[in-house]
């Protein structure tokens, strides 16, 4: 059955290794809906996450296939109930809609928090699951929302102390280096 | 190891006082790391963006033969066929833009193939790039999903480390082809050079730990097995483990059939050889494979080829795979025990756990199928009295007169089933065609590969006229290198495959298959390769007997029936079970 589920790969710091990861998806037609990534506490190790509406069996083959890779580290695939997730949301408002007053209280009722203001605008910045981020917008409406940015999932799987700990051994072991070949 | 600069310098150039790093350029490094890597044969096709590459080479070549293909895809299927024969990494060599880009089929057939090779494209200036320069094309994208690893290098200190480490990908784990892209620049940079081979990445595992309790798993399911059946696939080979699977065949008396690439893993006379499997392979492997209790599959992928309909294959057996592949496991066919390992690692262990049986009455039913083959389909194929020449009599020749012994090259299609039918290969390594991507075009520049890469042995190129009319101008190769290549074309003037397919699913319906061919002879005598055209039963033999004797290449046309069928066959999509002999 599909849902959503998401991916996390650990891989090698290397010029296009998101396409590398992207187009396997891409092969068997699955719709990546989020990726984020950026690098991990090890030195030149960065993580992956990815959100796809897919089935379990399908993603366990993709995985192995990206795990296939040559800079992929690891990869796996989590159920909702095995990840804690978080997204990140902006939102552009006019500054006029201050001056109703009842908006601070929608601001602080919704865990928000106000980034900047301008004469024109004010920023809010928003943390939470993908639902709830869009339910906030329909609540921002009417008090003039310019703008709407969202981040794709970051997520902490619940269970993967083991692999960080064999990332951390990693750490001691120098990337082999390309460019010196020392 | 370290290895410092110990290569001899011959020429004038290379004459130059070598410090322990000596400062050279890009290009000269490329070759150096090549030597240092093993390489005396480079397939290839000069121009603008690898000119400094060919420059370096000129001072090599007492050290390195490079053979100057017509083609790029031709250098790319020489370098299969020589690394397929020899066990060695093939090399290939081309410029920027077009040279890359037809390297592309070649590339995507050896890593269907899992054969390992190592391309190196020259690319315009590291300043051009993305720039949409003369002859530039993104390649490390275009070879991204068909290369095992590619890498683009832009500055010349990187060339020894990315070399060391294509080669290391190339060959270890489950071998396939990497590409290294080299800037201009980089290739007229100078550097302090020192090469290191690579045999470590930290990213990168090729060979997996034996879980030794997955393997007692399958000791335990083979040794209470009534009706096991072994598969061997292209990883036998690859792993050097033919003797390990003979011996856990004769231990446990196993059944073993092999797939299109496993072929010549185990010889053809071996009294537990029980054929071919897949689409047009024997009809006892095909059809018991639905009778089986436990299926041992190692070294294989399980192709749709092979399996046809998954939801119908081997539905009683308990499935063990050896597969070096973790992707694999899994994929098409779930295994009830998995073994990540190589198949040699595997075979060892597994060898030692299984109990020694006898399967007479199962043996039997393969032999009884066999029968039933032979009497429905081979011995009217082999031995014809009267009509056309048949494809299969004159490869039955052809294995008779080389003794199984030769390395046999086949193209794709009905040549190429009706070869891997009928050729009786004695010895590994001497089945060489294209599989997974089933190129046309294949054979021809593969065997200039293949005998390149085993000069003691005879090559015999099977051929037909559809596929030799796509690479056919390698036959220029072939004369200016002299490379002794026997090259046999089975001439239906039709593409076959396509034809029976037209034929048996498409209601005769023969749309663009039959080709009105040129005089073959007369263009390999334009080459100045000697040739003969075959028409009846009673010159084929002495035709063949000519070609073999013959010293250097040679051309055999033979002219065979014209809408033969390959059978057995499994209709694509149509579970094994339903093979049908006619």
């Amino acid at each position: 059955m599909q849902k959503e589920y998401t991916v996390t790969v650990y891989t090698e710091d290397r010029i296009g290794i998101t396409n590398r990861i992207t187009i396997i998806f891409t092969r068997r037609g699955i719709n990546i809906t989020s990726l984020t990534t950026a690098e991990t506490e090890i030195p030149g190790v960065f993580k992956f996450i990815i959100t796809v509406m897919s089935t379990r069996e399908q993603l366990d083959k993709v995985v192995g296939q990206i795990e296939r890779l040559i800079e992929i580290h690891r990869a796996f695939v989590h159920e909702e109930e095995e990840v804690v997730y978080q997204e990140l949301a902006l939102y552009k408002i006019s500054t006029r809609s201050l001056d109703t007053g009842d908006i601070e209280r929608l601001i602080r009722d919704h865990q928000a928090r106000i980034l900047t203001i301008t004469a024109d605008y004010f920023v809010i910045e928003k943390t939470g699951h993908q639902q709830e981020l869009i339910d906030f917008i329909k609540k921002l409406e009417p008090y003039g929302l310019i703008e709407y940015s969202k981040s794709g999932r970051v997520a902490i799987v619940k269970w993967s102390r083991r692999f960080h700990e064999h990332l951390k051994d990693l750490a001691a072991v120098e990337a082999d280096n390309l460019i010196s070949n020392d | 190891m370290q290895q410092k600069d110990v290569l001899p310098m011959k020429t004038e150039k290379a004459d130059k006082p070598l410090t322990v790093k000596p400062v050279i350029t890009g290009s000269e490094a490329v070759i150096r790391s090549l030597i240092a890597e093993g390489v005396d044969t480079i397939f290839g096709y000069p121009g603008g963006a690898i000119m400094p590459i060919y420059d370096a080479l000129y001072d090599f070549q007492d050290q390195v033969h490079h053979i100057l293909v017509r083609h790029e895809q031709g250098a790319t299927h020489a370098a299969q066929g020589y690394a397929r024969s020899s066990g060695k990494v093939g090399v290939a060599f081309a410029t920027s833009g077009p040279g890359a880009t037809n390297l592309v089929t070649g590339l995507a057939d050896a890593y269907m193939d899992s054969t390992p090779m190592v391309c190196i494209t020259g690319q315009v200036a590291a300043a051009l790039l993305g720039t949409d320069a003369f002859q530039e094309t993104d390649v490390i994208g275009i070879t991204m999903p068909i290369t095992k690893w590619n890498i683009q290098v832009t500055r010349p200190e990187e060339i020894p480390g990315a070399m060391a480490k294509a080669f290391y990908i190339a060959r270890s784990g489950r071998p396939g082809p990497v590409l290294v892209d080299i800037t201009k620049n980089a290739q007229f940079g100078e550097f302090e050079y020192e090469y290191k081979k690579c045999d470590y990445i930290r990213s990168y595992s090729p060979v997996p730990v034996l879980n030794e309790d997955a393997v007692l798993d399958a000791a335990t399911l083979i040794n209470n097995a009534k009706k096991p059946f072994i598969l061997c696939g292209h990883g036998v080979l690859l792993a050097g483990a033919e003797k390990e699977l003979a011996a856990l065949a004769e231990k446990a008396q196993i059944p073993v059939a092999s797939t299109l690439l496993g072929l010549s893993a185990v010889p053809v006379e071996h009294p537990l050889y029980v054929g071919m499997l897949g689409m047009h392979g024997n009809y006892g492997p095909n059809v018991l494979t639905g009778e089986c209790d436990v299926l041992i599959a190692v070294g294989m992928r399980f192709d749709d080829r092979v399996t046809g309909d998954v939801s119908c294959y081997a539905t009683k057996a308990k499935v063990i795979h050896i597969e070096i592949d973790a992707a694999e496991i899994n994929k098409i066919i779930k295994a009830d025990v998995a073994i990540h390992a190589d198949a040699k690692t595997a075979l060892q262990s597994l060898l030692q756990k299984v109990q020694p049986a006898a399967h007479t009455e199962w043996i039997a039913e393969f032999r009884d199928a066999d029968k039933k083959e032979y009497d429905k389909v081979q011995h009217a194929e082999l031995f014809p009295q009267e009509g056309e020449l048949k494809m299969a009599e004159v490869i039955r020749r052809i294995s008779e007169k080389t003794n199984g012994e030769a390395v046999l090259v086949t193209d794709v299609g009905q040549h190429q089933m009706v070869a891997s039918r009928y050729y009786r290969f004695k010895n590994p390594n001497t089945n060489i065609t294209s599989g997974g991507m089933g190129t046309m075009g294949f054979a021809l520049p593969a065997a200039m590969g293949a005998k390149m890469g085993t000069p003691e042995k005879e090559v015999v190129a099977i051929i037909g006229d559809g596929c030799f009319q796509m690479t056919l101008q390698e036959l220029g190769t072939i004369y200016q290198s002299q490379i002794g290549v026997k090259i046999v074309i089975l001439n239906n003037n039709f593409l076959g495959m396509v034809r029976q397919w037209q034929q048996l699913f498409f209601d005769k319906r023969y749309s663009s298959t039959e080709m009105v061919n040129p005089d073959f002879v007369q263009i390999a005598k334009g080459f100045f390769i000697p040739g003969k055209k075959v028409t009846t039963r009673d010159d084929i033999s002495a035709a063949i007997d000519e070609m073999l004797a013959h010293q250097g290449a040679y051309l055999l046309e033979v002219v065979v029936e014209k809408e033969d069928n390959v059978f057995p066959m499994v209709p694509a999509g149509a579970p094994v079970s339903a093979i049908r002999l006619e």
